[in-house]
């Protein structure tokens, strides 16, 4: 691993700690709902030829195809924002209905300094929307935790056949700029 | 819809997985799995009991982790209508083996017949060909379906869409196994993936 500069900049390069991670543990397929928290991961994966990407048009579509990853001997992940976690719910009957390993990573809105009251009842309710369906819900808090929390998440989900979810917390993502620096 | 070119379901899937070979088949929640299991039960079928809407994407996760396998995916209107955005997702990931069939009566059968958007009027294959899919086909007689059938063992000119006529009659259930960790570890098995 080649990793060139030194120092905090690097200690904070939490995406790409949470790509290693995820190769690490063969994870070949991502599909995701796009958020600015995972805008670089989400680079990460295009450019990654060895995974194949899928942007969807909404955050279920993500739990049924990495059911049908799984049955096809693939590792998936979902990434979305906590907004759409609800969108989720019946879906996940499928993972849980099949013990079908289910690992997304999910960036928090609505629970630390947040600017927009809308994103708030689904922040306050993404824990209990994942676990009324039996997820497994895990928090990543710090960026230096990024690769052991994803990498306790992989083995979970696919070694232990258990639906995982990391809420990436708002804290950690930064506060969201709503007006242009001039 | 024009019923008086609707096919009978049962027969048109028996011919549409006819001489199947290596196909692997994900079967919609209601009469679609009822059809497919109907027309042979095989370790290489997953029929869905449930997750409304999600046939279509979990035959594109299958897709993309097993490319020289072909896929497809086989469904009622009503299920393909509550993942429609799914439709979006495949046109624009474009998996070469990856078939979307749906067999369309424009009616929701499961719950009482009560009309579907299809019934009403939409037209899916419209739907599929905007999102992008490679190929559209419409069906409506038997010699269609023999035409189609090729196609779906073709693993690079997909995704494709094929919207089959059916008839509203009742049709008999037939019950496929529901035990969602038997499906699943059946059909890995079938791929090579072995029960740890």
């Amino acid at each position: 691993m080649n990793i060139a500069a030194p120092g905090a900049a690097v200690q904070m390069d939490w995406p790409n700690a949470i790509y290693r991670t995820l190769k690490a543990h063969g994870v070949k397929q991502i599909s995701y709902v796009p958020d600015a928290g995972h805008s670089r991961l989400i680079e990460l994966s295009h450019a990654d030829p060895a995974i194949q990407t899928t942007v969807l048009t909404t955050e279920e579509e993500g739990v049924a195809l990495s059911a049908g990853a799984w049955l096809g001997g693939a590792r998936a992940a979902l990434l979305m924002q906590s907004s759409g976690v609800g969108n989720c719910v019946n879906m996940l009957s499928l993972m849980a209905s099949c013990r079908i390993p289910l690992l997304t990573l999910v960036t928090m809105r609505g629970e630390w300094a947040e600017f927009n009251p809308w994103q708030i009842p689904m922040g306050k309710a993404t824990p209990q929307a994942f676990e009324i369906m039996g997820v497994t819900v895990l928090r990543l808090e710090r960026p230096e935790d990024a690769e052991e929390v994803v990498s306790a998440a992989c083995s979970l989900a696919f070694d232990g056949d258990q639906q995982i979810a990391i809420l990436i917390s708002q804290r950690m993502l930064g506060r969201k700029k709503w007006t242009e620096n001039k | 819809m024009e019923q008086s070119n609707a096919l009978p379901r049962r027969e048109a899937v028996k011919a549409l997985l006819a001489d199947r070979g290596d196909l692997l088949v994900i079967s919609g929640l209601g009469s679609s799995s009822y059809d497919v299991f109907d027309a042979g039960e095989s370790s290489a079928n997953f029929y869905l009991w449930g997750a409304m809407g999600g046939a279509a994407m979990v035959g594109l996760g299958l897709a993309l982790a097993q490319p020289k396998r072909p896929v497809a995916v086989i469904t009622g209107d009503g299920e393909q209508l509550m993942g429609i955005g799914s439709l979006l997702t495949i046109g624009a990931k474009k998996a070469g083996n990856l078939s979307i069939v749906v067999l369309d009566n424009g009616q929701f059968g499961e719950t009482g017949m009560q009309t579907s958007h299809s019934g009403l009027g939409a037209r899916l294959d419209v739907i599929a060909s905007g999102a992008g899919f490679r190929s559209i086909t419409e069906i409506s007689a038997m010699e269609g379906i023999a035409d189609f059938r090729p196609q779906l063992h073709d693993i690079n000119g997909g995704p494709r869409f094929a919207r089959i006529h059916i008839a509203t009659g009742h049709v008999e259930r037939a019950l496929p196994p529901r035990d969602g960790v038997f499906l699943k570890n059946r059909f890995r098995e079938h791929l090579g993936f072995a029960v740890t």
